[in-house]
């Protein structure tokens, strides 16, 4: 009964994590019809640039002092995050809006692979793992349950969080604020939102802005989380967070929150319970998305595409 | 709608025009990334002595271990060493009328990479031997085709024993490879080693043991299973990861419930620091053990913490005179990367095929059918080196057969105990 507990909160972390990851990417999909593989490694670079902001523009008295610090970081990783993103939109996808869907799609995959060998080059030491200071307080809390204990970190607390009142704020955005509404008339139609005096330009580069940012704060809570940072993972959790969107239906926000929890509850709960173990425990989040997709392509809370005619 | 049409249009004809200057512009970019990213070094032997006698051309020792990626900290600290070689045997002129140069190939720790190294190296005359590689699973690929190029490879770090020994190590010992040598001792020592210190010395009796699922790990924690169980321990969990994963929550809760009072990791640093970190913090604060795979500074830096432990092949570098002269070689050559845990073993090898092909030349010239008699001059090499004793078995094994227990102390790995495995 422990280790169940012990799994679910495992899950319900990963899942806050892979929620604000899968929220960039259901936005971008809702608005342009856009799969941006390029926003796992926007992830990952945002984790390089906290802590880049943490080794070169922190000063060293401050270090310790993590509500300032740790605000900072995740301040310059959404930043550069939200840099990125803009230019990926400007100059990878905004000339191809056009152009026939598997074109940007490419382009996604290319822009991924370059910011992927960027870092991986250029930021020193990034050929290996890269160790991350855990700047938030370093507390376990450990509860008896049952028949043996449960233990959760500070950070996976602040991951739960986060990704949950990112969520709620984003939800309250899109629903009530003007940009909002323009963001939501865009996605269902853009011509016509042009007519109601929309600019669409403005729009889409404001939901690009917002999905990186998340994912830049995502990229600041995995290194305090697991306390390094790596190139490897912007495409790891990028296929889980795309798996989330999916599941969820992309183009939906609350779809995409409930599809993160739930791929990181099937990942732990699988390695625990099913045969093969933590080995095969990707398996079975790819066997949901191949299922999700063979049976209902439009995911839990998505709107069955619509032939225009 | 015909206005809107004929927007679009003219914009499109824009759009194709700076699509295709934007493509460009990616594209240039992207060979300009690779040109940077080369994953080949070739370095020549620097300052050869100008007395020597180098008229007969430039032999090449070939080098192939990771360059980049999580184990290149101990990849680096190889090709360093190599280097380190082969620049004090042309000072020395040990070859008579050739330079000798160092070409590192980067595996990327991967099999199938390794393999495209190897033949790489293969396809070059000029190639004597190569030292390499750091894991077992890549040396598995590699072997066949440096064999079949009868070209001498001596591993500074294969500790897998099927690799001189077959699948069938234990019970009925063959050689397959007469091509390969290794100057480490294997795992069928190394696991039981361990297991004598954890279980014997440091008492630990319920003991879960996670791999990564690759040959080095599997095999060594194989051995070190039969030898704890042998001795009295009780294996009370087993389990895998995934060799990229970072995120361990969901192993160490799986094994938490069996309540082990030591964790013994069958795999490498990259994810044995975080590993034993996040166990930590999970609330199972229990000793990480490992092998040669997580003796490495990185270990500790992403997350080892006190009172882990590792044994690792050789004795410390530091205790014997010859090594000490390796390492103050090595810090005077200012490389940028640290020896790490095979620079000494690396050197060794290196240093062995530099001697063998001199006798092999002897003042003659270098050809393909020197080769085989390098290889015999390999089998037949004795020699102090700084690891210790430098001598092959029959099976292309080390006849130095020590080991050393180090634990993680005030940050630092320590040197605890040094001994061999009696059998």
């Amino acid at each position: 009964m422990a280790t169940l507990l012990q799994q679910l909160i495992n899950g319900l972390v990963l899942g806050g994590l892979i929620a604000l990851i899968a929220l960039g990417y259901t936005m971008v999909y809702g608005i342009i019809q856009l799969i941006n593989f390029a926003h796992g490694e926007v992830f990952m670079v945002g984790g390089f640039a906290s802590l880049a902001t943490y080794s070169y523009v922190l000063p060293d008295g401050l270090k310790s002092d993590w509500w300032f610090a740790l605000p900072l970081m995740a301040i310059g990783g959404a930043l550069v995050a939200v840099i990125l993103a803009v230019i990926m939109e400007r100059f990878a996808y905004r000339p191809l809006r056009n152009a026939p869907r598997l074109a940007p799609l490419i382009t996604a995959l290319g822009v991924s692979v370059i910011l992927k060998e960027a870092v991986r080059l250029w930021y020193p030491g990034a050929t290996a793992p890269v160790p991350f200071p855990r700047v938030f307080v370093n507390k376990t809390f450990t509860f008896e349950v049952f028949d043996g204990s449960i233990t959760i970190g500070s950070t996976a607390i602040l991951m739960i969080v986060v990704s949950i009142v990112g969520a709620i704020i984003l939800q309250t955005y899109i629903t009530r604020s003007r940009m909002g509404r323009a963001m939501r008339a865009t996605a269902q139609d853009p011509d016509t939102a042009r007519l109601m005096g929309v600019n669409p330009n403005r729009t889409i580069v404001l939901t690009f802005v917002i999905g990186a940012a998340l994912a830049g704060i995502a990229g600041v809570l995995y290194g305090i989380q697991i306390t390094n940072v790596d190139t490897e993972v912007g495409f790891l959790y990028g296929i889980f967070a795309f798996t989330a969107a999916v599941l969820g239906g992309v183009g939906s926000i609350k779809g995409a929150v409930i599809g993160g929890f739930a791929i990181g509850l099937v990942k732990t709960l699988s390695g625990q319970y099913l045969p093969g173990g933590t080995q095969y425990d990707l398996v079975w989040i790819f066997v949901i998305l191949i299922a999700v997709l063979v049976f209902r392509p439009q995911g839990l809370f998505g709107e069955p595409e619509r032939v225009r005619a | 709608m015909l206005y809107r049409h004929c927007r679009t249009e003219a914009e499109k004809g824009h759009h194709v025009r700076n699509q295709t200057v934007k493509a460009g512009v990616l594209v240039a970019g992207a060979l300009l990334l690779a040109a940077c990213g080369t994953n080949k070094t070739e370095s020549g032997a620097g300052g050869g002595n100008q007395s020597c006698d180098q008229s007969k051309g430039t032999l090449v020792i070939g080098v192939i271990a990771p360059q980049s990626g999580g184990l290149s900290a101990l990849g680096l600290g190889i090709k360093n060493s190599a280097q380190l070689a082969a620049d004090q045997a042309n000072e020395k002129c040990a070859v008579k009328g050739y330079k000798l140069a160092v070409q590192t190939e980067d595996d990327q720790a991967t099999a199938q990479v390794g393999a495209q190294a190897a033949t790489r190296l293969s396809s070059n005359a000029n190639v004597v031997g190569v030292v390499g590689t750091l894991n077992s699973s890549v040396a598995q690929s590699v072997q066949p085709i440096l064999k079949g190029k009868n070209i001498v490879q001596i591993s500074p770090a294969n500790t897998n024993p099927s690799l001189t020994r077959g699948k069938d190590y234990g019970t009925a010992p063959k050689r397959d490879f007469e091509t390969y040598f290794r100057v480490c001792a294997t795992d069928d020592l190394q696991g039981p080693f361990a297991a004598k210190y954890l279980v014997g010395k440091a008492g630990k009796k319920s003991i879960a043991i996670i791999t990564d699922g690759k040959t080095y790990g599997e095999g060594l924690a194989a051995e070190f299973k039969k030898q704890a169980e042998k001795d009295g321990a009780k294996i009370v969990a087993s389990a895998k990861v995934g060799e990229k994963d970072t995120d361990f929550a969901g192993v160490i809760a799986t094994i938490k419930g069996s309540n082990p009072d030591a964790i013994y990791y069958g795999g490498e640093y990259p994810q044995a620091g975080p590993l034993s970190k996040q166990a930590k913090d999970a609330g199972l604060a229990v000793p990480v053990m490992g092998g040669d795979g997580i003796y490495d500074q990185k270990f500790i830096d992403l997350g080892g913490k006190e009172g882990d432990l590792a044994t690792s092949v050789g004795a410390p570098t530091d205790t014997l005179p010859s090594a000490k002269a390796f390492i103050d070689a090595y810090k005077a050559k200012g490389f940028k990367d640290d020896f790490s845990a095979y620079g000494a073993f690396s050197y060794d090898a290196t240093n062995a095929i530099i001697g063998s092909l001199a006798k092999a030349i002897e003042g003659g010239d270098w050809s393909d059918s020197k080769r085989a008699d390098l290889i015999k001059n390999v089998q037949s090499y004795s020699a102090q080196g700084a690891t210790g004793e430098i001598k092959f078995d029959e099976y292309g094994d080390s006849t130095n057969k020590l080991l050393t227990v180090y634990k993680v102390s005030g940050g630092k790995w320590v040197a605890d105990e040094t001994g061999t495995f009696g059998g």
